[in-house]
């Protein structure tokens, strides 16, 4: 079950749409089901929660979201906090945009519009290593919003009753997919510089009040101050 | 809250989600990218990815668990030794799935 990713055969040789996207499947489907469960537990009809996972597509704000409407917080203050916990994404892709600038706009308004962290990771590391087909691209990303949708569907439809999924261990998925990605990240002392620090400011701000600022506030400084220290800056490319 | 103004708030959420995603994105495909921005870029991959795994493996419930009873840990450790020695994908990505499992079934 190996998909050998040889950097002179990348291109060639890269794995299908359907089992890159699989590990973002397997994590979505069981975290689209708990949403989906509290969105109606919350008070959203089907159809509401249904539409939220098509057209809003965002893991955390999404439960956030439903949290808050369940405890009667008005809309305006929904929609602002939605804005402040996706922010994180101008990040995403201003980074994927030197590899998209080819493209049509309305392919890169399409694109844009299913980026995910998850889709993220795959995709900086797709492009970097010249994986750029448009149709593998786009395939991935629908294979992995619909693993979203059905998931928090089905968790609408079975509203009070959920089963355990925990024994299957299938709420990993994520992270290990995040573990593949990153190895395959640490290319130079810059990127690795990187990678620790992104980790240890994340965590540092997930414990504070700003912890919907976590992953964007640590990402950048950690790139920032990876970037431009003189130390990484000479030896990497 | 009603389903009207559910559905108001949906629509309002999936505006202000997607502009972060799509206007950098465009921005940048018209014009063209500062050094200095570039350079920042190219690292934003492992940053955020460092950023995404620390969390997602060290926080249960929003609270930090640096613990050795912590599956995640270990599952991540051996997750990232296979993905380096075999440059494999799924097999590392399987191999930690079916670690959790057991250890949950042992633990």
């Amino acid at each position: 079950m190996q998909h050998a990713q040889d950097d002179h055969t990348a291109q060639r040789d890269e794995p299908s749409a359907l089992s890159q996207a699989l590990p973002i499947i397997m994590g979505y489907l069981p975290v689209g089901f708990a949403y989906g469960v509290l969105a109606v537990k919350a008070g959203l009809s089907l159809a509401n929660t249904g539409l939220m996972s098509i057209l809003v597509y965002a893991g955390s704000a999404q439960l956030i979201a439903v949290d808050m409407i369940g405890s009667g917080a008005p809309a305006s203050s929904v929609i602002a906090t939605a804005f402040i916990v996706n922010l994180r994404h101008v990040l995403f892709s201003a980074a994927l945009s030197p590899f998209l600038a080819s493209w049509p706009v309305r392919r890169i308004a399409r694109f844009c519009f299913e980026m995910t962290d998850e889709t993220f990771a795959l995709h900086a590391t797709r492009f970097h290593n010249r994986q750029l087909s448009a149709r593998k691209t786009l395939a991935i990303n629908l294979l992995a919003h619909t693993g979203w949708i059905v998931g928090g569907i089905a968790g609408a439809v079975a509203g009070g009753f959920v089963p355990d999924v925990k024994p299957l261990g299938l709420d990993y998925a994520l992270p290990a997919m995040f573990a593949v990605l990153l190895v395959g990240q640490l290319l130079s002392p810059a990127h690795i510089l990187a990678a620790v620090l992104g980790g240890s400011l994340a965590l540092i701000i997930s414990q504070t009040d700003a912890s919907a600022y976590a992953t964007l506030a640590g990402a950048v400084i950690a790139a920032a101050t990876a970037a431009f220290t003189p130390w990484t800056s000479k030896r990497s490319s | 809250m009603d389903q009207q103004t559910i559905l108001l708030t949906v629509l309002g959420m999936a505006a202000v989600t997607y502009l972060p995603r799509v206007v950098p994105a465009l921005f940048f495909a018209s014009r063209p990218m500062p050094e200095a921005l570039r350079r920042f870029l190219s690292v934003v991959p492992p940053a955020v990815l460092g950023a995404l795994l620390a969390q997602s493996v060290l926080l249960e419930k929003g609270a930090l668990n640096l613990s050795f009873d912590n599956a995640f840990l270990w599952a991540s450790a051996l997750t990232s030794l296979l993905a380096w020695r075999t440059k494999g994908f799924f097999g590392p990505v399987l191999a930690g799935l079916c670690f959790v499992a057991l250890w949950r079934a042992v633990f």
